[in-house]
């Protein structure tokens, strides 16, 4: 596929995989009111909490991020060339405001992109990845990251994020609502009111899971968007390509103060490789390194 | 009086159309807009290094007096004309900064320089933040001039007086020298 097309179809996916999700959400918050004897309720409480869980890791977390990770921000005449490089593809992408810099001290090759918009963005890259890419592997990254930030992809990966932890908290509403033998006022017979519970147990052991896992999906999807936007940006997908080819081959992908709430914003998972199972992939922030390259060289 | 209603909501989407074409062709057309600006505040940026960069090789490059008129001239012509003008004027000033950076690559002294070296590396900076502005310019145009052709906006374009916009490309001189003999 071509790069216009990559992009066109990521976005409809990535609409879709939402919609699902809030679907779910809802669809949760029905039977938690319904049990409590109040859909409306249900659903009106879902989204307060969603609301207010959302509008905490939105407006905090950024600057969480920063500093968990111990970045700092960069500056000349050190960082010259990494900063000129980002500022030109924030040029390239027509973003109002280059993203702020910062550097991880770390041997390690990787680099990630923080931000609610392109207004308030950051990129931060390790020096280990400063170290060992020449100056067009260089480009390709930054471009991708730069994409994350255009695309608005730290935005949806937020909501999504939230909508995760909206189901988690849901599903556990339901679990104890059963335990507790808590019902309405239900005109029910018995028989529609055990089948109700089952679906009902059935649904919040695996809406969190399921949640888990269109989360992932979501982020699988806006990799390959960020990887398709980037190549279109620097008009050269061989950079970035190139770049995933020496992050690939890197003996300790280890950053040390990345963890797993921060490791789906990385350009490579952050955690030692493993081998290739379909389980493993369906629970990983990032797609295969090798498909990405394929589909890079393939542009 | 059903006609009557009929006719105001018909009139009313007709005019919420046009509306709406105007907006989208406006908004392409201030995108290009403000692409070339960055264009020229990155122009500006070089044309004010530009200088820096002359008295920081005089010193050292005592006998190259060729190769800095050339950057000097070619920067005067930079900051006037239309677009395609000041393309060709960026042109020539790429030409003779790449000259000044490889003659230099004779002198070791002035290579070894502090300031040299960071005048080297913001230069760099600007020429490929020039190349990706004008990248951006030419995208925002191409999807300016698309807009005022397609159908049905092609109607109101030429009514509301939108003309397609000129790339910022490749000088016509280097165009024409292309010639294949066998």
């Amino acid at each position: 596929m071509g790069i216009y097309e990559e992009i066109a179809w990521n976005k409809r996916k990535s609409y879709l995989l939402i919609f699902l999700f809030m679907v779910f959400v809802i669809l949760i918050g029905f039977i938690v009111g319904f049990f409590y004897g109040s859909t409306y309720f249900g659903i009106g409480l879902a989204l307060i909490i969603g609301i207010i869980y959302f509008l905490i890791s939105y407006y905090g977390g950024a600057s969480a991020i920063l500093t968990m990770t111990k970045a700092k921000e960069a500056t000349k005449p050190k960082y010259t060339h990494l900063i000129n490089t980002v500022e030109g593809l924030a040029i390239a992408a027509g973003l109002s405001k280059p993203p702020k810099v910062y550097v991880i001290e770390d041997t390690a090759l990787n680099a990630f992109a923080t931000g609610r918009d392109p207004e308030h963005s950051a990129i931060t890259v390790t020096t280990g990845l400063l170290d060992k890419l020449d100056r067009l592997e260089l480009e390709g990254v930054i471009a991708h990251e730069m994409s994350h930030i255009k695309n608005f992809d730290i935005r949806v990966m937020m909501l999504a994020a939230v909508m995760v932890g909206m189901t988690v908290l849901l599903s556990d509403f339901l679990l104890r609502s059963f335990l507790w033998g808590r019902r309405g006022r239900s005109r029910d017979s018995g028989q529609l009111s055990i089948i109700f519970i089952l679906v009902g147990i059935a649904l919040a052991i695996l809406a969190p899971l399921v949640g888990e896992a269109i989360k992932l999906a979501i982020s699988r999807k806006r990799e390959y968007l960020a990887d398709a936007s980037g190549a279109l940006l620097t008009r050269y997908p061989k950079g970035l390509a190139d770049a995933l080819k020496k992050i690939k081959e890197d003996p300790d992908p280890l950053v040390d103060h990345a963890n797993k709430a921060t490791a789906h914003l990385f350009i490579s998972t952050p955690f030692r490789k493993s081998k290739k199972s379909f389980m493993k992939n369906l629970f990983s922030t990032h797609p295969p390194i090798n498909d990405r390259i394929k589909k890079l060289e393939g542009m | 009086m059903v006609a009557t209603w009929l006719i105001i909501v018909i009139i009313a989407v007709i005019v919420l159309f046009v509306v709406y074409i105007y907006n989208s062709l406006i908004k392409l057309r201030v995108r290009v807009k403000n692409a070339w600006a960055q264009i020229d505040v990155q122009l500006k940026r070089r044309y004010d290094l530009i200088p820096n960069l002359v008295s920081a090789v005089k010193g050292y490059m005592k006998h190259e007096k060729g190769v800095l008129e050339e950057v000097t001239k070619a920067r005067t012509s930079l900051m006037s004309g239309s677009t395609k003008e000041k393309a060709k004027a960026s042109n020539q000033i790429t030409d003779a900064l790449k000259s000044i950076f490889a003659v230099a690559e004779n002198y070791p002294n002035l290579k070894a320089n502090e300031n040299f070296m960071q005048l080297q590396e913001e230069l760099s900076g600007t020429e490929s933040k020039i190349a990706y502005a004008r990248q951006f310019y030419n995208d925002s145009v191409m999807a300016f001039n698309e807009g005022i052709q397609v159908f049905p906006k092609n109607f109101f374009a030429k009514i509301f007086g939108f003309h397609q916009e000129d790339f910022f490309g490749a000088e016509e001189k280097e165009k024409k020298n292309v010639k294949v003999e066998f």
